[in-house]
């Protein structure tokens, strides 16, 4: 396997420098793809759209589709993980408890386990003692990242960010609350039911916004038709309708990225992990 | 763009990427990875696609590095290659 | 006096397309590790470098020399006219940067089910190994 693949590597590679020399310049501001169809989005963006941030224009607008039908991927690939892994499994369950006041743990299967107890806390399997400095620290630092994400969100007309980003930067705030405690904790914050629902509700926000343009009489993720209802003019109609659907895009990128945190660290038992 | 800055960089992506397939243990296979993710982000903001350069920070050198070591945390981290 | 001129033609014929060059060498790497690894957790680190091989290779065609990053110039408040001309070969061409930001979101998707897909040959067959399952599958 390695000889076939060095030959085919080797195959590859040699054809692909051969015709790399017949490539453009780096850097040619004349080559085939910068001379078609990207000179419009940039010189039009603000008379169309009112977004000086000419990617989220063409992300939002322009590429309407594409990126409606990137969302959905996103959380079939989620859904994906989620059925892979959810299993349910016959096995005896073993849960670990530590007794308090003495500092004994004990190992109790079946169903005989104190679910709310005074004295009795519930650790994992391969427990490691959690750290205070570390849950401290993270504690602070999670809701920074929170309003972060957000300005990231809301900002994305003008400066670099947007849906994506924001919606990864929130879903991994929560990803390092489970980091730094425990996936219980993290767990009893945000659901799974609740990540599901988030994950599809992100998506319906983004169908919906271009279901109402279509409900207004006009095309299919034409935003101007949104202009009577948010009572500006038709331009800034299409950047508020660009901010609804970024929203959309990152409720959903967070929720499919804790879900499919949840069911990765834990393997799909959504009981004790990472 | 800077010249050397970007030759640096790309000499850089190749070692980090061999490193990667290369290492012997799953567990610093995932970390080479993060580090030429991070890497990749840099040559992004050099080139001037700050968007792609964000994504690529937060989604490529964070969440995906995340994702692979807990997986090898639920398998192993040995390896034979 | 020639081998110095020489040698700088060579440089600058490598450098002018450099990024080219190590588009091809990532995505060679790539794939290298997705046919001749043994370990499946391996492969898929093959399969993350080839995406951003492909990647590199988008962000690459899109650079303007002596260009600006694709964010508009534009006055105070929200004119819709700009106040001074456009010009497109200013700013760096957009078209790639929206294709590739979607695709880096998608690939970790698709990275996560692929280490879901691990684990779960992992919890079946006790190994990551190609040979070792492939064994285990023969002897069924």
């Amino acid at each position: 396997m390695k000889i076939l693949g060095k030959i085919t590597i080797l195959l590859c590679g040699g054809l692909l420098l051969f015709f790399t020399s017949d490539f453009p310049d780096f850097g040619d501001a004349n080559s085939p793809a910068s001379t078609h169809l990207s000179p419009y989005f940039i010189e039009h963006t603000l008379e169309d759209t009112a977004v000086p941030n000419v990617v989220t224009s063409v992300l939002a607008d322009y590429r309407g589709y594409d990126t409606m039908f990137e969302t959905t991927v996103i959380l079939t690939a989620g859904l994906a993980c989620f059925l892979l892994l959810k299993i349910p499994t016959k096995e005896v369950k073993q849960r670990y408890y530590r007794h308090e006041p003495t500092g004994v743990t004990l190992r109790i299967e079946g169903d005989r386990y104190p679910d709310k107890s005074a004295v009795f806390t519930r650790i994992d399997s391969t427990w490691v003692p959690s750290d205070m400095i570390i849950n401290f620290t993270c504690r602070i630092l999670i809701s920074f990242i929170q309003i972060f994400a957000l300005y990231v969100v809301a900002h994305g007309h003008h400066s670099p960010g947007g849906g994506f980003q924001g919606g990864v930067l929130l879903g991994a705030s929560v990803i390092l609350f489970a980091i730094s405690g425990n996936l219980r904790a993290a767990i009893k914050q945000f659901g799974e039911k609740t990540a599901a629902l988030f994950g599809a509700a992100g998506v319906f926000i983004y169908v919906g916004t271009a279901a109402l343009c279509l409900a207004l009489g006009e095309n299919f993720l034409n935003y101007s038709a949104l202009a009577p209802l948010l009572g500006t003019d038709r331009i800034m109609a299409r950047s508020h309708g660009i901010l609804s659907v970024e929203i959309g895009v990152a409720v959903a990128v967070m929720a499919v990225m804790i879900w499919i945190y949840y069911n990765l660290s834990s393997a799909g038992k959504q009981d004790e992990g990472l | 763009m800077i010249l050397p800055i970007d030759l640096i960089v790309l000499v850089l992506v190749i070692v980090s990427a061999v490193a990667a397939i290369t290492v012997k243990d799953l567990l610093s296979a995932s970390v080479m990875l993060g580090a030429y993710s991070f890497l990749l982000c840099l040559l992004w903001t050099v080139m001037g696609a700050v968007d792609v350069a964000f994504t690529e920070a937060t989604v490529g050198a964070g969440v995906s590095t995340v994702f692979c070591v807990s997986a090898i945390f639920h398998t192993t981290r040995r390896t034979k290659d | 006096m020639e081998l110095i001129e020489t040698v700088k033609h060579m440089f600058l014929f490598i450098a002018a397309k450099a990024n080219y060059w190590t588009y091809v060498i990532l995505l060679m790497v790539g794939l290298y590790a997705m046919i001749a690894k043994n370990n499946l957790v391996k492969k898929i680190v093959g399969m993350t470098i080839f995406q951003t091989a492909v990647i590199l290779f988008y962000v690459s065609i899109g650079y303007k020399k002596d260009a600006s990053i694709p964010i508009v110039m534009h006055g105070s408040g929200h004119g819709h006219a700009a106040d001074a001309a456009i010009r497109a070969a200013d700013y760096i061409n957009p078209l790639p940067h929206v294709l590739m930001l979607t695709a880096i979101v998608v690939g970790v998707a698709t990275l996560g089910v692929a280490l879901a897909l691990a684990i779960k040959v992992y919890k079946e067959y006790g190994s990551l190994e190609e040979d070792e399952i492939h064994k285990q599958l023969r002897s069924r």
